[in-house]
């Protein structure tokens, strides 16, 4: 599966933060507050690699998705896709660059202009992009629509004559037309009914391994994510707490965070979920406002102790390949 | 029983016509058993629970036949006032949204005591008291000083505990759960369906719950039911679904989602096509379209639903134990 896999790093992520500032209390109160959605976060995706990105709402997983293709405007730190800096890029260097880098929405409905046609959608990239003009055009859009399983001739029709699943297939059409090599699928499955999700991530692999694509794919699905990803990041209120190739993630997680996610994923068999002894955590999720102290988890971690309160601990290898963040992984489990 | 529905036809009017959101639904539900209904949006889940609290959404929805009998009593045949009595009281109900049936000007304590004096008689110190405790008992810490909060000063996830409370807190027979956990994080889902278990074991109450989620189903229910197209399709109980389903669309669903309990497959099993236009309607089975093992008689009638061994019903024409063509 992971053939293409290897070489230098396609993207790249080096102590990325996003924060947005918002306005607190009563409409036209003057206090403010700094949501750090994004907090300092090094990653690599190789070629041909998909990264799943999993993690509770608010955990700033999307941010970081659109912080790559700089969607939001990143605080401090650097991306770098392909060896070239993106948040350095002008406007003109954005543009080329995002001919490169697209994202597949959760929403398709909320993505496409209802009054365009699908193939004024489809075709608004290759335009803007000057990549195709006329009948060269039209035989594009059509050829899209044939690779991602939709029949040419609704090329015509208006998006809410679509059902959801022919929708998202709409998305990531528009997502393909200008041949990118990185896709963000931000909750591409989500929004799906159980039988149409099947669908769209099996048409998701097969472009992926047809058109040699790089994928991040944010999901809370964790089932979903295994299905698709080679390695899988385990987000906590900005950071990434662990990440590891996919198969040792579940097999062995280590972050606490990580093996409470996990225990509450509710399992279709009835003999498992009876027997099954969940970790349930207390509370919410900490406010990216007022992040805690030490590490961001100490306040839900079952496991914690003092020194998880006071100090931060650092993503580092605990086995090979795989990283995690916890004071505690070492003394628990000794390598 | 504590709840029969027979024949429950539910229908809406719209612009392009008459949509049979609910089509002659039947089933049972015994004391202190818990139902969970799955399918796909517009598979007439949400209806179904509507109909049997009969808060369909008036003129564009109808009741149009069938009996609601609860506790022996035809529900469907009770004017407003009686309605109002039972709804809160007897049977309650929880949506995925809390924030839809909570009054964001009003306290959790006015919200909560309302219901009890009105229902239990009590006066507003005894309710408050009960309030408490019943907010204690779904896990909000501090609940003497947290009742008197308003709903936005509490998360997503507080805040379906509060509803859980405010369900339970007159003690009903039957608590319907719509999607309560769908818009929640499966950390947060996790603390609620945990505390559904222990609330079940608790009161004896009985539970409907309504989910797309089969996994959440398999934790918490004793049975299952299938909807497709606005009918039940296959009945069973929980062992016996997740083991050996014999509806197609059932079968489908468990091949076609991902699963941590199996190893990973290089492709899913997809349901081929999408779910059937509840407006026009072809006649047969109304999962033939899409279904592999249909026969022929599945585009010639509906196939009704029935018994195909004690506690199991089916509505299908095919056998899903033989391998398609």
């Amino acid at each position: 599966m992971a053939a293409a896999v290897g070489g230098a790093p396609l993207v790249e992520a080096r102590q990325l933060a996003t924060h947005f500032t918002v306005r607190r209390g009563l409409p036209f109160a003057r206090r403010t507050a700094v949501i750090r959605a994004v907090d300092g976060i090094d990653l690599e995706i190789a070629r041909g690699e998909t990264l799943g990105l999993v993690g509770e709402s608010g955990c700033g997983k999307s941010t970081l998705g659109r912080s790559l293709l700089r969607l939001s405007q990143p605080t401090s730190g650097q991306v770098l896709f392909d060896g070239t800096d993106v948040t350095a890029a002008s406007r003109d260097g954005l543009r080329r660059l995002r001919r490169r880098m697209q994202m597949v929405f959760q929403d398709p409905y909320g993505s496409l202009d209802p009054r365009m046609t699908v193939e004024q959608a489809i075709g608004e990239p290759l335009r803007i992009h000057g990549l195709a003009s006329g009948e060269r055009r039209r035989q594009r859009i059509r050829d899209l629509l044939g690779l991602v399983g939709l029949d040419p001739a609704v090329a015509k029709r208006y998006p809410h004559e679509f059902s959801g699943g022919q929708m998202q297939r709409i998305g990531i059409a528009r997502a393909l037309a200008v041949e990118p090599d990185f896709i963000v699928c931000d909750e591409p499955v989500s929004a799906l009914d159980v039988s149409i999700q099947a669908q769209v991530l099996n048409l998701l692999v097969r472009l992926r391994d047809q058109l040699n694509l790089t994928y991040l794919f944010v999901a809370h699905d964790l089932s979903v994510v295994r299905h698709i990803s080679h390695r899988v990041a385990v987000m906590y209120l900005g950071v990434v707490v662990e990440i590891a190739p996919r198969d040792r993630l579940y097999a062995e997680p280590l972050h606490p965070y990580t093996r409470a996610l996990l225990s509450a994923v509710p399992v279709p068999n009835p003999t498992i979920e009876k027997q099954m002894q969940r970790m349930i955590l207390k509370g919410d999720v900490a406010s990216p406002v007022q992040v805690p102290a030490g590490c961001r988890f100490h306040t839900r971690c079952p496991l914690a102790v003092d020194r998880c309160r006071v100090e931060v601990p650092v993503l580092e290898e605990k086995r090979p390949g795989h990283r995690a963040a916890c004071h505690l992984v070492d003394v628990a489990r000794p390598v | 029983m504590l709840l029969e529905v027979q024949h429950l036809r539910t229908e809406f009017r719209t612009d392009r016509g008459v949509l049979t959101a609910v089509d002659d639904v039947s089933f049972d539900l015994a004391e202190g058993e818990a139902i969970g209904v799955v399918g796909e949006s517009g598979s007439g889940k949400s209806v179904t629970a509507l109909s049997i609290m009969r808060l369909v959404s008036k003129p564009a929805g109808r009741i149009m036949s069938g009996r609601v009998l609860f506790e022996g009593q035809d529900l469907l045949q009770l004017d407003e006032a009686e309605m109002q009595k039972i709804r809160g009281a007897k049977i309650a109900m929880i949506f995925q949204d809390p924030m839809s049936s909570l009054n964001p000007i009003l306290t959790i304590e006015r919200q909560m005591t309302e219901s009890l004096e009105l229902h239990m008689g009590l006066n507003r110190k005894q309710a408050r008291v009960r309030a408490v405790e019943m907010l204690q008992v779904v896990g909000i810490s501090d609940a003497d000083r947290r009742i008197d909060d308003y709903p936005h000063q509490f998360s997503g996830g507080m805040r379906q505990r509060v509803m859980i409370a405010i369900a339970l807190s007159c003690s009903p027979r039957l608590l319907i759960a719509d999607e309560p956990t769908t818009a929640l994080d499966v950390t947060i889902q996790a603390q609620i369906t945990d505390l559904v278990r222990r609330l079940r074991r608790e009161f004896a109450t009985s539970i409907i719950w309504i989910s797309h989620d089969l996994g959440v189903v398999a934790g918490l229910c004793d049975r299952v039911m299938v909807m497709y197209a606005g009918q039940i399709v296959e009945d069973a109980g929980i062992d016996q679904i997740f083991a050996e389903p014999r509806h197609p669309y059932t079968l489908g669903l468990l091949n076609s989602i991902p699963r941590l309990d199996r190893p990973v497959t290089a492709e899913l099993i997809p349901i081929e096509g999408s779910p059937p236009d509840l407006i026009d309607r072809p006649p047969g089975c109304p999962f033939q379209p899409r279904c592999p093992f249909a026969v022929e008689r599945s585009h010639e009638e509906r196939p009704p639903l029935e018994e195909v061994r004690p506690g199991h019903r089916v509505a299908c024409w095919a056998d899903v134990t033989k391998v398609p063509d």
